[in-house]
């Protein structure tokens, strides 16, 4: 079923003389890694099917800034903050959706005081609204229909922005079990990957961070674990190939379910 | 008046003089950090200061602790206001002055303190089981190793002494009979000699060691019961993903970005000391961060929900408090004694917290999430990597190479930048 997607350059709206209504920030790891880009392309699919007019940056976008501050290195961080202001001012972007949670926060609470100042939402937060606004429907439920479900808290997201109601609002419209993992929320545990450990090799312990947060998720027994985080997507997909269990648990971003909950 | 009197008199000032001096000292290592800003959103900030050190309300996501918690901060401050009449007692000589004026209400008052007192003791024998016999692991850990695991039992061991003073010198007390202690009363002698000296040795006992105990206060975990107040006040209100950003590196990215920056133009003159990137010792740090050093009361809830340590890394964000905390101490008081320009050649980092402990942080807010007064590890820990990557550039080499690739190739990884919309033709 699948159309051929479409996905505007900023540059060529303005030359066409169009203003999109929402800018979508891709990221790196939406951008170049094989797994996140299938996450990006199951949002432009959403964004496609809801006739949301959307650009994306393409080769003018760059790196946030996020891992080189996390990491404590202000100056690079400062550097790439201001291009890309530079680049977004530019352009007179008013609302972006990102399809990262790092690129999230860094953009909505880190580019304000250096004088970049949208509104910014994450995807899941676009879902919630595409369908409280009837814009997209799941007739039945989907192919997720029935099938459990658990929904990995990325640190960015929740504890970082408070957002923890967004993502599980859509993961109900699949008319799914959702459960909990033991650690959810407030309390939920990270995957391992952020703070820029996602391009380190962890310190000496007696276990992998993800390995540990898997073992939660495989605990409920469900079917998917959801995410919302090209990072924790990652993370959470090699601690199941770990336990040996990736024919029997999938590991998915949300716009991928709904996605194909869609039919899209 | 009596000699006795006189005496009491003379502790509770000499203790009131040493408390104010200890707590001074506390004062003047806090301003050792770096100033920051916090004078904003007041009505938030009371708000905050009133749910969590007033309400407690962040203790609740764990209902056992917090009940015996409530119950011996209920206990403090209730049964303190009774202080207020063993004051007037100790300094003019009268035997419970608010007695007589006070009447049945002055009985119904004096019951309900001695059932809390029952209920105090009792919560503190729970949690020095809880610390003692291994029922809770964030007790064992080796960051309470030494005086942090004595510190927390000689305080609960206290508390169970003081209450129980309280409660013999109501039982050996003839002219009184109160709901708890009146049970006691046959266990005690029946002469009224030996019953006078049970009662004044019990009161004694207890108002030297309440004021003991306000003076152990400045050198134990106990002081969070001073500082969850100004602590959760002076918090951090942003969202808890912000970082706080480095106003002394956007001038220079600035400048740097600037084309009509004229290189040769004279630098605008930069008040004081330069100062360092992040903060390689507790002078770096700013007082917020001091001042979250003295409010741990080392409870372990940051370091029992932090992933590293939760896999067997070397960081806990408790050991980074308590370090800022013994490292300000121990440069506050070199600095008392040889002069406020004196260093001792001693470092937070290094001599307190290594590289290994600074490196494992997934940033994760969960310890930031997790404490009930408010601290912020993170942004120490964050602070300290600034100060090992922007001064020493001593950092993970895979975190080396992800900088240089952002700087080269625009992202994280080793992508040519002019790949990157390269998704939306692939099928």
């Amino acid at each position: 079923m699948s159309t051929p997607i479409q996905v505007k350059t900023m540059s060529q709206m303005i030359a066409a003389g169009e203003t999109p209504e929402i800018l979508f920030w891709v990221g790196c790891a939406g951008s170049f890694d094989d797994r996140a880009k299938k996450i990006t392309k199951a949002i432009v699919k959403i964004l496609n099917h809801c006739n949301v007019k959307f650009a994306v940056l393409g080769t003018e976008e760059s790196c946030t800034g996020d891992p080189a501050k996390r990491a404590g290195n202000e100056f690079l961080f400062q550097m790439q903050a201001m291009m890309n202001i530079q680049v977004l001012n530019g352009y007179d972007v008013k609302k972006i959706v990102t399809g990262c949670p790092h690129c999230f926060n860094t953009l909505k609470n880190e580019y304000p005081e250096l004088g970049g100042n949208y509104e910014v939402i994450h995807h899941t937060q676009l879902l919630e609204q595409l369908f409280k606004e009837g814009k997209i429907q799941i007739k039945g439920g989907g192919e997720f229909k029935g099938k459990k479900i658990t929904f990995h808290d990325p640190c960015y997201l929740g504890r970082a922005n408070d957002v923890y109601e967004a993502p599980r609002e859509v993961l109900q419209k699949l008319d799914a079990e959702l459960v909990e993992m033991k650690r959810c929320k407030t309390k939920g545990l990270c995957c391992g990957a952020g703070g820029a450990q996602m391009f380190k090799e962890a310190e000496k312990g007696d276990k992998e961070i993800n390995v540990e947060r898997t073992e939660d998720a495989l605990e409920t027994k469900s079917h998917v674990i959801a995410t919302g985080c090209p990072f924790c997507n990652t993370m959470m997909t090699d601690g199941v190939k770990h336990f040996n269990k990736e024919n029997d648990v999938k590991v998915m971003d949300i716009a991928e379910m709904i996605a194909q909950a869609a039919d899209l | 008046m009596g000699i006795s009197n006189i005496l009491f008199a003379l502790i509770l000032i000499g203790a009131g003089i040493l408390f104010t001096i200890n707590i001074r000292k506390v004062i003047s290592n806090i301003r050792l950090g770096r100033e920051i800003d916090r004078s904003d959103k007041k009505s938030d900030r009371w708000k905050t200061m009133i749910r969590v050190a007033l309400g407690q309300s962040k203790m609740a996501t764990r209902p056992f602790a917090a009940i015996l918690h409530l119950i011996v901060y209920a206990g403090f401050i209730l049964i303190n206001i009774e202080m207020l009449e063993i004051v007037i007692d100790g300094i003019v000589g009268t035997h419970r002055v608010f007695a007589e004026p006070l009447g049945s209400f002055y009985t119904f008052i004096i019951n309900f303190f001695e059932i809390l007192a029952v209920l105090v003791a009792l919560a503190c024998l729970v949690f020095l089981v809880r610390r003692n016999f291994k029922a809770v692991k964030r007790f064992q850990s080796t960051d309470l190793k030494g005086f942090a695991f004595k510190d927390a039992n000689f305080i609960l061991i206290t508390e169970v002494l003081l209450m129980s003073a309280l409660l013999i010198m109501n039982a050996a007390d003839p002219t009184q009979s109160f709901i708890i202690s009146e049970n006691l009363k046959p266990l005690l002698s029946t002469d009224l000699h030996t019953l006078h000296i049970i009662e004044q040795s019990a009161w004694w006992f207890h108002i030297v060691g309440v004021l003991f105990f306000l003076n152990y206060l400045p050198y134990s975990k106990h002081l969070h019961i001073i500082w969850a107040f100004p602590n959760t006040f002076f918090s951090n209100l942003n969202p808890k993903g912000k970082f706080n950003n480095m106003e002394s590196v956007t001038r220079e990215v600035k400048l740097m970005m600037d084309p009509t920056a004229d290189p040769f133009a004279a630098q605008p003159a930069v008040e004081g000391a330069p100062q360092r990137f992040g903060a390689k010792d507790v002078t770096d740090l700013t007082w917020i961060n001091i001042m979250n050093a003295y409010t741990c009361t080392e409870c372990g809830r940051c370091t029992s929900s932090c992933p590293a340590n939760i896999t067997g890394k070397k960081l806990s964000p408790r050991k980074i408090m308590m370090d800022v905390r013994d490292r300000v101490e121990e440069l506050g008081d070199a600095k008392r004694k040889n002069g406020a320009d004196f260093h001792d050649g001693k470092f937070l980092v290094g001599d307190y917290i290594t590289d290994e402990e600074i490196w494992a942080c997934t940033s994760c807010n969960a310890c930031v999430q997790e404490c009930p007064v408010n601290i912020d590890p993170l942004a120490i820990i964050i602070d300290l990597r600034r100060y090992l990557v922007m001064e020493e550039s001593k950092l993970p080499v895979e975190l080396a190479g992800m900088a240089t690739n952002i700087e080269n190739n625009q992202a994280p990884w080793q992508f040519s930048p002019a790949d990157r919309l390269n998704w939306a033709n692939e099928a």
